[in-house]
């Protein structure tokens, strides 16, 4: 008599009891799909359900697991991009924002250090000439006494700024522990806003993550190419209200220092000459909302956070009957002239839009700007249909694949194959159970996982019968063959399905996208196949065994 | 006793050092040749480790290729490989082709105006056609993918080297990563001599042939091992016959279901997947081999130290003997 203890058989059957429960939903995909989107929108809305919502909701029970795999981009058809941000953007701004305060700072101690001018470096860098050379000493101390401590895990305790001399001229840069901390703020700053700007369109279950040092990874399923994408977080949205200079119609006029010929973005070949150093920026933007002008056009109404409104407000009331530009993305989109000083911080931006770009622009403005530029390095797109195409082709692949297995084992152990079988398909049915239980991504490699798997999964019990009827063959007594059978292939099998765990885990670690994908079925096919090989099996095998207790047995 | 299938006689006795010079020399032979034809054709790079685009189009009218080529050609982009692909899955009136645009300026993507205008170039040929797919990798993301590829390669051999190293022998471990190399590197050879386009997904096809072939080859080296400690005194030589032999009928059990399954994959599961199910399928025929043919007769060469055995100590034939499945 074969007999594994009772907990063993009772844990074997609820881990196949739940994996049958947790992998059915899958075959319902669409009714679970809607069902899901229903309870979202539903609780979105506060518990506020549309008839329609109620109708969708009630295609798949709610008692029942829910859960689904999500289908990767290369099935489910969406865009794809991997864009690297440039991160040494923002440290030249930081600079360029600094040489106001170090031309401040510098003034106090004019009688020491003589005239102080900028010179030109590189972005990033911030290089002033010192007119008296003895006094560098104090200009140096002057500029060091700006830098603040730095604010992170691993920079505690130094500065922000570091100061150096050449010659006759101090060099500012970012230090090193900065550059680190704003690269880490860099990101994840981009990250929230593009999660954000993603997120206002509406669409399922988008992936954003940080990859590497200065990438992001953005999938979005279901969008019609990557080039929308593009416009939907392409977009800087970076606003500024700054002082006109002048206006022209010429596009190669020289602005003058410190000054910038911007286009407009309404009239054609009218430029606009604008101070760079804006009045008030949209990073101190509190709120922003589609609205309407006077006119009943479509316009957009924001409101500025405390120190904003004061600038603002002292800006305007000393300006008044003066233009002022409202520069967005390098493009001035309107140039009013300020009628009255504006206090309190709220104001309406009008421009010749469209309700659509007027509700776009104010999505983009309450999002904020991205702190830098992105270059895109990968773009994607994948069709619906070729997804759907991939999808029917797969299945087709398994199910063929599946039944040809299965005679095969059928052919060439008869009972003991029909087990073996019989264990295949839980092993499929529990692949499809992780997978919808850690929320895993199949993609198209990792059907092919699945039907590698198929292939493979049938190896422990191969491993497994061989011995048996080895040991069969020198006269064990059945019930011992198939415990020594068991037994004696357990170190292949172990060795076996660890050097490839090696492999699926440097294809996780390594891979990306697809690939990982493929990784992540080949991984947790390895474990089910084991468990449903080795136990199931075996399970199936002693029940089998002590019901019929045959007193010889044919592998 | 009831039919069986059965793919090896119940016991069988050859001996597969017999035409050594055949085999493994064959086997040295075809690696060379790979890396002749490697160096040689060169491998068909997909844009994932060259860069670029590649449009797939999907329309009703049957395609002309030399229209094709001729449309987006005119366009401002620089080499432009056309294919047609064909497939059982397609319906009567699917036609489907590849079109790979690398940029016209070297070390650049493609522009998005440059391919706006093949696309409006396409329309204008043939109004049905529709582009199911688009993709463009820059050139800076398709050097980092080779080199994480190699990366990938060599951590998951070292990384199979340590583990059997640890399990066996160290010399077990070389001969089974050595048999691992000549699978995938003749694998890459075939991939060279007929040009099919290599990209990252026949890198994971390449890595989980590497974990295949272990698999098989784990398999005769742990009937080695068990052998090598209940024949103490047989010739080092006969008792690696002796464990081919008696793992033969699982070898070939396992590589025909595996093949069955992947061939399956190659036939029926589409034609965006055949490049990756057709690696799979030439490394689990070249794992089978190697495990046959080429591992063991590393180990031969290298020699085995079998005098202080049983490492442990222990009397136990097995290190697992003990555990309870």
């Amino acid at each position: 008599m074969l007999y594994s203890p009772l907990w063993k058989r009772l844990l074997i059957l609820a881990l196949c009891a739940w994996g049958i429960a947790a992998s059915l939903p899958n075959l319902f995909y669409s009714d679970v799909e809607a069902h899901n989107d229903a309870v979202k929108a539903i609780d979105a809305a506060a518990g506020m359900a549309t008839p329609e919502q109620t109708a969708e909701l009630a295609r798949w029970p709610e008692f029942l697991p829910n859960a689904v795999v999500n289908l990767g981009l290369d099935l489910r058809g969406g865009a794809h991009l991997l864009a690297e941000v440039q991160v040494a953007d923002v440290y030249a701004q930081r600079i360029d924002s600094l040489w106001p305060e170090v031309r401040d700072a510098l003034r106090d101690v004019r009688d020491q250090v003589g005239s102080v001018r900028r010179m030109p470096s590189v972005p990033g860098v911030l290089r002033v000439s010192v007119g008296n050379a003895d006094g560098l000493a104090v200009a140096v101390a002057k500029v060091q006494a700006l830098a603040s401590p730095v604010v992170s895990l691993t920079g505690v305790g130094q500065k922000d700024l570091e100061v150096t001399t050449e010659g006759q001229e101090i060099v500012v840069q970012l230090s090193e522990p900065e550059r680190v901390a704003t690269d880490t703020r860099t990101m994840q700053q981009s990250l929230e806003i593009i999660r954000r700007r993603v997120d206002a369109v509406g669409t399922r279950e988008p992936t954003i993550q940080r990859q590497g040092s200065d990438r992001i990874l953005i999938q979005v399923p279901g969008l019609g190419s990557a080039a929308e994408l593009k416009a939907i977080i392409g977009t800087t949205a970076k606003l500024t209200f700054n002082t006109v200079v002048g206006r022209t119609t010429n596009p190669a006029a020289d602005p003058g220092p410190r000054n910038s010929l911007l286009a407009s973005s309404d009239e054609k070949d009218v430029y606009y000459i604008v101070a760079d150093e804006p009045v008030v920026s949209g990073e101190e933007l509190t709120d922003a909302q589609p609205s309407f002008d006077q006119n009943s056009r479509p316009a957009v109404s924001f409101k500025f956070n405390v120190s904003g409104a004061r600038k603002f407000g002292e800006y305007t009331s000393a300006n008044i009957g003066q233009p002022f530009a409202i520069v967005l993305d390098d493009k001035v989109i309107s140039a009013p002239t300020i009628q009255s000083a504006i206090q309190g911080g709220s104001g309406i931006i009008t421009g010749n839009f469209t309700l659509e770009e007027s509700t776009n622009l104010a999505v983009l403005l309450r999002a904020g700007a991205l702190p830098a530029k992105m270059n895109f390095l990968e773009e994607r797109t994948i069709g619906p249909e070729l997804g759907q195409d991939s999808i029917d082709a797969g299945k087709v692949a398994v199910i063929i694949g599946m039944v040809a297995v299965s005679l095969f084992m059928l052919a060439s152990y008869g009972l003991f194959g029909l087990f073996a079988n019989i264990a295949l398909v839980i092993n499929i049915v529990m692949i499809f159970a992780v997978l919808s239980t850690i929320g895993g991504t199949l993609t198209l490699p990792g059907i092919a996982g699945i039907v590698l798997t198929i292939g493979m999964a049938v190896d422990a019990n191969v491993l497994v019968f061989e011995r048996i009827r080895e040991e069969l063959r020198i006269h064990k007594t059945t019930a011992r063959a198939i415990e020594i059978g068991y037994e004696r292939a357990m170190s292949a099998i172990v060795d076996a399905n660890l050097t490839a765990m090696i492999t699926a885990a440097v294809l996780f670690f390594l891979g990306a996208g697809p690939v990982r994908g493929f990784a992540v079925t080949m991984g947790i096919g390895i474990v089910t196949s084991v468990f449903t090989a080795l136990w199931v099996t075996r399970f199936i095998i002693e029940l089998w065994f002590n019901w019929r207790k045959p007193t010889e047995i044919v592998v | 006793m009831a039919w069986r299938l059965r793919l090896a006689p119940e016991k069988t006795n050859f001996d597969f050092f017999r035409h050594q010079w055949l085999t493994f020399g064959g086997s040295v032979l075809l690696m060379l040749l790979a890396f002749v034809f490697w160096g040689t054709e060169g491998l068909n790079y997909g844009i994932d480790f060259k860069g670029g685009t590649t449009l797939r189009t999907d329309s009703s009218q049957p395609i002309d290729v030399g229209a094709y080529r001729a449309a987006v050609e005119s366009q401002p982009v620089g080499d432009v490989v056309i294919t047609e692909v064909f497939d059982p899955s397609f319906r009567a009136d699917q036609h489907v082709a590849m079109i790979r645009i690398s940029s016209a300026e070297a070390d650049q993507a493609v522009s998005e105006d440059a391919l706006t205008a093949v696309k409006t170039a396409l329309v204008k040929l043939d109004p049905a056609i529709k582009f199911v797919s688009e993709e463009t990798v820059g050139p800076k993301v398709s050097g980092e993918l080779v080199y994480t590829s190699i990366l990938a390669m060599t951590v998951t051999s070292i990384g199979i080297m340590l583990y059997i190293w640890m399990r066996f022998e160290w010399q077990f471990a070389l001969g089974g990563v050595l048999a691992l190399l000549h699978d995938v590197f003749i694998t890459v050879g075939i991939f060279a001599l007929f040009q099919i386009k290599f990209d990252l997904t026949i890198v994971a096809a390449l890595l989980t042939i590497l974990g295949y072939s272990i698999n098989d080859t784990v398999v005769v080296f742990d009937r080695l091992r068990e052998n090598l400690v209940k024949y103490k005194t047989m010739p080092l030589k006969d008792v690696m016959n002796l464990s081919v032999n008696e793992t033969l009928s699982r070898t070939l059990m396992t590589s025909i279901t595996t093949l069955i399954a992947v061939g399956s994959m190659m036939v029926f599961g589409g034609d965006v997947i055949r490049g990756f199910s057709f690696a799979i399928f030439m490394g689990v025929l070249l794992g089978t081999y190697s495990s046959v043919y080429v591992a063991k007769n590393i180990v031969l060469m290298i020699g085995l130290d079998r005098s202080e055995k049983p490492k442990n100590g222990k009397p136990s034939d097995h290190e697992f003997a003990n555990i309870d499945a």
